[in-house]
């Protein structure tokens, strides 16, 4: 187990984050390369001012006219989105392995917080997939690929609590949290969770049609 | 779910009876291969299946959200399969594709406005159209009106000399009214070339005399072409012929060069506007309009701030404005309409959703021009615009746009709503000041 631990925790880490970095540097250059190669006119309707306009306005909670019309979908998925990556980067855990690992660390979180975040994060995917279950026009476009992505990024979350609770074999969890974790960070360039690398493209190509050629807001 | 009613089209039959799998892979592949690229890949790739532009639909809403007639529902009927099968789709596939993009869909982009990674789903909508168009499976209604622009230059069969027929004739009306009145044919160096869309001289004439009316009565110095080229519309551009569409555009901006004019004011289309003004340039390589386009709404928000335009009475019946996506999603003049309308109409009172969320006519993206045998499904298919005119109580509503009032008609009519459509050049013209009128 230990062996496991050390391969998981060593090799396997180096690898996902690796994939991950390259990965998602080569989808954002593939997408830019191509749409240059094929559909090089799209560079004209790009403005700074209003792509960034768009996506600020489309990063504060509530501001836009459908994110007031869904308001719990909205608060929910504001936090999911916060709470993923203030756990990656806060928790306490993480931070003494950074420490071992590269004698850094930065600002932590109380486990407390931690723990809410945590089952929070564990409700607000309860709350994807109830949706996809019920509500009649997302199962129609759901598929058993959204569940699969959903399980994929609830499972880190799950055995981290599993872990924290020391429920189960501690270092079992320890273990399926890490690999879990290093299979999101694969999965983000190669499947529709790569949303993280491209809907910053694709907000600022239509918030500047809508801002620059038609004079119009996009929210 | 119930079964879905698919509708028979003529030329849909027609074209589909010709289909064989093989040309259906050729041509499909044939457009993801050569005309897109990293847009198609990544609104497919970044759309998270969450659902959130249903809401946008007037279709979605007026089914009781059923959700085949949601945005991404749209898209699920069509390009998902195309490009996971790789273009091995049926020929019943094809049919019910084209009835989705061609009929179901206005082009409105009100979704883009509600999708949280602002994916055009009415771009995804088009292409399904450009591959139904090079699969000759267009509704036969609306090809009938793309063969006409490919014919005549214009979209309603007008020939040359029954253009300056029509231009004189409302000219000789005019002369009533305005003893001195012109309708100037093919002046050189005009400020302004005015331009319309083919139903204006075919069925809709008087509103070139209250166009002419306000422009002599503004003191405008302006021409219209006596040639091809005077017709700014272009149902090509919904059935995917891009070919048919730049030859449109280019002979609407050479007339206009040719002409000398230093702008091209058009009356009050939406779809026209879309095509001159953001779709037709870019099919002719230009990034904007090679010559400033300007809508009659914004024309009329000019003539009013420089003064030249005055109210010479008002209309003080209670109004309501319905504003056109394309010239407002696709323009933003809906803050200029206003004030145009104030100024005639102190009564006025907005419909709600309103501006850049007003709901579309369902008439708009070519769906009305595709003819009787869809009438009913597009009618239907916006019972929430009925609502929203209801709930207004007012009895007439200024529609700026052609489309808008061809779809309002039917709307008001079947809803048994008792309202009036205007143009707002209607309104300008009875209340503004005549100086030249006897």
């Amino acid at each position: 187990m230990q062996d496991i631990y050390l391969l998981v925790s060593g090799p396997l880490a180096w690898a996902a984050w690796a994939i991950f970095l390259f990965g998602s540097i080569y989808k954002i250059w593939k997408t830019l390369d191509t749409a240059k190669k094929k559909e090089q006119v799209l560079f004209s309707y790009v403005s700074l001012k209003y792509g960034l306009r768009s996506i600020i306005n489309w990063s504060i909670p509530f501001n836009t006219v459908n994110m007031r019309l869904n308001p719990a979908l909205t608060a929910i998925s504001f936090f999911f989105h916060i709470a993923f990556f203030v756990l990656l980067l806060f928790v306490s855990a993480h931070q003494v392995m950074l420490g071992e690992g590269f004698g850094i660390s930065w600002f932590t979180i109380p486990d407390t917080l931690a723990n809410i975040l945590a089952f929070g994060v564990l409700g607000a995917c309860i709350f994807f997939a109830a949706r996809r279950l019920t509500v009649p026009e997302v199962k129609y476009v759901t598929d058993w690929t959204d569940f699969a992505l959903l399980i994929l990024v609830v499972a880190p979350f799950v055995t981290g609590i599993l872990a924290y609770y020391q429920i189960g074999n501690y270092m079992l969890m320890i273990i399926l949290h890490m690999l879990f974790a290093e299979a999101v960070l694969v999965a983000i360039p190669f499947t529709r969770l790569s949303h993280m690398l491209l809907a910053p493209l694709t907000r600022a190509y239509i918030g500047s049609e809508f801002g620059m050629v038609r004079n119009v807001k996009d929210w | 779910m119930e079964e879905r009613v698919w509708i028979k089209d003529e030329g849909i039959e027609a074209g589909a009876a010709k289909l064989t799998p093989e040309k259906i892979e050729k041509t499909i592949n044939a457009v993801f291969d050569n005309e897109t690229g990293a847009r198609l890949k990544a609104y497919v790739e970044t759309c998270i299946h969450c659902g959130l532009c249903s809401d946008a639909c007037h279709f979605f809403l007026s089914h009781d959200r059923d959700p085949r007639f949601s945005p991404v529902g749209k898209v699920k009927q069509t390009i998902w399969p195309m490009l996971k099968n790789k273009g091995k789709v049926s020929v019943e596939f094809m049919k019910q594709a084209v009835q989705v993009a061609q009929t179901e869909c206005n082009l409105c982009r009100r979704c883009v406005q509600y999708c949280p990674f602002g994916i055009d789903i009415a771009y995804m909508m088009s292409l399904v159209r450009r591959i139904c168009h090079k699969q000759e499976i267009t509704p036969l209604y609306i090809q009938d009106t793309a063969h006409s622009h490919a014919a005549t230059m214009n979209q309603m069969w007008v020939k040359d000399d029954e253009w300056i027929d029509a231009l004189q004739w409302q000219e000789d009306e005019m002369r009533d009214e305005f003893p001195n009145a012109r309708i100037p044919l093919e002046k050189e160096g005009a400020e302004i070339m005015y331009s319309v869309i083919g139903p204006e001289p075919k069925f809709r004439t008087q509103l070139i005399y209250q166009a002419a009316a306000i422009m002599n009565e503004t003191g405008m110095d302006w021409t219209m072409p006596a040639t091809p080229g005077w017709d700014n519309s272009d149902m090509a551009m919904y059935t995917g012929d891009s070919e048919m569409m730049g030859r449109l555009k280019r002979m609407h901006f050479d007339t206009a060069a040719r002409l000398k004019v230093k702008k091209i004011v058009m009356g009050e289309c939406g779809h026209a506007f879309r095509s001159v003004y953001d779709t037709g340039n870019r099919v002719l390589g230009w990034r904007m309009p090679p010559i400033p386009v300007i809508h009659a709404l914004e024309f009329y928000w000019d003539l009013l701030n420089e003064g030249k335009l005055k109210v010479a009475k008002t209309f003080d019946e209670p109004v309501t404005f319905h504003d056109p996506c394309n010239v407002v999603r696709g323009r933003g003049l809906h803050e200029k309409a206003r004030e145009v309308v104030r100024a005639f109409c102190p009564n006025f009172i907005e419909m709600i959703p309103n501006r850049e969320h007003n709901y579309c006519c369902s008439a708009g993206g070519g769906v009305i021009n595709c003819g009787p045998p869809f009438k009913n499904a597009r009618v239907e298919g916006n019972r929430v615009k009925a609502e929203q005119l209801k709930a207004t109580g007012v009895k007439v509503c200024i529609a700026p746009c052609h489309n808008c009032h061809g779809g309002l008609e039917d709307i008001i009519h079947t809803f048994e709503l008792g309202i009036e459509l205007k143009f707002l050049g209607e309104i300008i013209y009875e209340h503004m000041e005549k100086p030249n009128a006897v």
